[in-house]
């Protein structure tokens, strides 16, 4: 066996020109497979990693009417959703997926933040519970939290993230000085920052719409006690669930709408009582589950599926080439069949010359495999570089493919060693 | 006896004709012969040869070799008689181009199943025995006619075979390697070997201690009485 890969190598490296011709196809073939493969990987985990980041495995039910999200201050609030209170929460905390539960209202200012001469337009306002920024991962830089108390005495106090204190008060402390909402003063006990793992990346301008919606100007929290001093009374929450685990993410949302939307069937009275009523179902408010895990999942099935495609096209490259192989392993039989001759001559056996043309044929394509990984790897990087996306080089892929030549090879190689192996000693010695 | 051939018919099909190429042979070879096969190109010499050779089948007859039954032998057990029981020199040496004279040699060990190690130490003493020693390492190209010739015969003889057939060796040669391959060749039978050797040349059949003539597909002479007269001439 050694003997004949020994003898193989030989006799490829003695026509270098027509072995690699041959083994173009297949080279070109798993370079392809091979680069496609990388970079849908590449590109899939990197979706996986933006939507569900390392540690932020929190997902968030949003109240929507239609494809949109509802907003305090953008409309009139919706009468038949009732306020998120402890009684829905500690419903949602008894789901078996979910370990923690927060809630928070959202608002939008157009006009009407100033913090003394400087006014800010289009400011996010969140009215938090007592557990909402924790949950979401707001760390302290300056001043400090809400405590149970600001929310129990109404106090008039506002934290700001930090793109909300660099707008307003530059590089200066705000921390004690006063914000004016809506003309009512706040005093800012703090300033808070988002811990990496739980903000969202932010790779396209529909990312941007979702994270930020129209809050560029930064993030205002006040307690949502005091909510209605700025928006009116009534106005719905939106909820965040902490699941137990990221796999749990999905149900864990799933459930926690179906909880929330009980809620709003049995306070409404104008929806009727069907599942999907299809005329309100636009303008019907309900609440979604808005899952990056189960998004980053859809997003992976769409590009796993697009890989798929490309591969069986590729596997087209793979088939001509099988063929080119079996093409020059035809022609090489006939080239050595006095030589095929000779050895029966000296007492081969049909399997010494059927194994030694298997070979040859199974190294060829092993040695287009190696060559066309390595190609493909390249070529990865090279997509990587231009298109900017990263490469994840898989190493079951590159042992599947180096595999797969190599099966080319001797499916393809099989019927000309069929017929070296059949070859009769006299005639084959007479060849001429 | 080592070899028996009894009413032996080899016919070839040309077009839709067939045409008798050998005609009622029968010869019988025992061990130890040195036999010069004879006769114009087209007589049938090579074909007879191929057919002792298990390179070739006759269309009907019956060929014993060593007390085998070859027309009813299987592929595999041709094969190993070929290796074993018969060594096969060329007109044309037909050795591996792009095998060192060492690498060649040891070929027809590799099909019986010999270990690299006791291949190349075989090998090596064919080569010395044909004196060849100091080419061992060398490739055929590099290689005049007799020494490839003398290569040859080293294969042919590395697995001890019973018999030694040669076609025409001395056809490819000059004058001076063909008589230093047929002194090679009596130093074999002087061993013992047996040997039956193709020609056309008087000189070089000469050398045998036996000769049969062919003519169109027929042997004249084959008579034991005819080989003893020879002997004695």
């Amino acid at each position: 066996m050694l003997e004949n890969i020994r003898l193989s190598f030989q006799g490829i490296f003695s026509h270098k020109l027509r072995s690699f011709l041959t083994m173009l196809g297949i080279i070109i073939g798993i370079a392809a497979i091979i680069a496609i493969v990388s970079t849908i990987k590449g590109t899939s985990e990197q979706i996986k990693e933006n939507l569900v980041g390392s540690g932020n495995n929190i997902v968030e039910i949003k109240l929507s009417q239609g494809e949109w999200g509802y907003v305090s201050g953008d409309s009139q609030p919706p009468k038949n959703v009732p306020v998120v209170d402890d009684a829905i929460k500690a419903e949602i905390e008894a789901v078996d997926e979910v370990v923690a539960v927060a809630s928070y209202r959202l608002g939008t200012m157009y006009e009407g933040i100033y913090f003394g001469n400087t006014g800010m337009e289009g400011a996010t306002v969140i009215g938090t519970d007592p557990d909402y920024m924790e949950l979401v991962g707001y760390t302290v830089t300056r001043g400090r939290m809400f405590v149970p108390d600001d929310f129990k005495n109404y106090n008039r106090f506002a934290i700001l993230d930090d793109g909300a204190a660099s707008a307003l008060a530059g590089g200066d402390d705000p921390v004690g000085k006063t914000l004016e909402i809506k003309g009512v003063p706040y005093v800012i006990i703090g300033v808070v920052e988002q811990q990496d793992s739980f903000a969202p990346k932010i790779e396209t301008l529909e990312d941007w719409e979702t994270y930020y919606g129209n809050g560029a100007g930064g993030k205002v929290f006040v307690p949502d006690t005091v909510w209605p001093m700025i928006y009116g009374f009534d106005e719905p929450y939106n909820v965040v669930v902490k699941p137990t685990n990221t796999e749990a993410m999905t149900k864990a949302g799933k459930k926690t709408a179906d909880i929330l939307n009980d809620k709003i069937k049995s306070g409404s009275s104008s929806s009727s009582m069907g599942e999907e009523q299809k005329e309100d179902s636009e303008s019907r408010f309900k609440y979604k589950s808005q899952d990056l895990l189960e998004k980053a999942k859809q997003m992976q099935e769409v590009s796993n599926s697009t890989s798929r495609q490309l591969i069986w096209i590729a596997s087209i490259s793979l088939l001509v080439g099988g063929i080119g192989v079996m093409n020059i392993m035809l022609v090489s039989v006939t080239e050595r069949t006095r030589e095929i001759g000779l050895k029966k001559a000296l007492g081969a056996r049909k399997s010494v010359i059927l194994w030694q043309f298997l070979t040859e044929a199974a190294v060829l394509t092993f040695l287009g495999g190696v060559i066309g990984v390595g190609c493909g790897i390249g070529l990865a990087y090279l997509i990587a570089n231009v298109a900017e996306t990263p490469v994840a080089i898989s190493g079951a892929a590159i042992v599947v493919s180096v595999a797969f030549s190599t099966i080319i090879g001797i499916v393809f190689g099989f019927i000309p060693s069929i017929k070296a192996a059949n070859l009769n000693p006299i005639d084959a010695l007479r060849y001429e | 006896m080592l070899l028996e051939l009894k009413h032996l018919y080899k016919n070839y099909i040309q077009g839709n004709m067939e045409v008798p190429v050998l005609k009622d042979i029968n010869l019988s070879i025992d061990e130890g012969e040195y036999v010069a096969i004879m006769g114009p190109s087209g007589s049938g010499k090579s074909t007879l040869m191929n057919i002792i050779g298990c390179i070739d089948k006759p269309t009907s007859g019956t060929y014993l070799l060593d007390g085998y039954e070859i027309e009813k032998c299987r592929d595999r057990e041709l094969s190993r008689i070929r290796n074993k029981e018969i060594g096969f020199v060329f007109q044309n040496f037909n050795l591996l181009p792009r095998q060192s004279a060492l690498d060649n040699v040891g070929l027809p060990m590799q099909y019986a199943g010999f270990s690299k190690k006791e291949r190349k130490a075989r090998a090596k003493r064919m080569l010395e025995m044909v004196d060849l020693a100091d080419r061992v390492s060398f490739k055929p190209t590099q290689l005049s006619g007799g020494q490839k010739q003398r290569v040859a015969i080293a294969r042919a003889m590395v697995n001890n075979p019973k018999i030694l057939l040669a076609d025409e060796p001395t056809g490819a040669l000059d004058s001076k390697s063909g008589i230093a391959v047929m002194e090679l060749f009596d130093r074999l039978h002087a061993e013992g070997a047996t040997i039956i050797m193709i020609t056309h040349s008087e000189e070089i059949a000469g050398f045998a201690k036996r000769v049969i003539r062919i003519i169109d597909g027929e042997l004249l002479e084959n008579t034991p009485e005819q080989k003893e007269e020879k002997e004695d001439e």
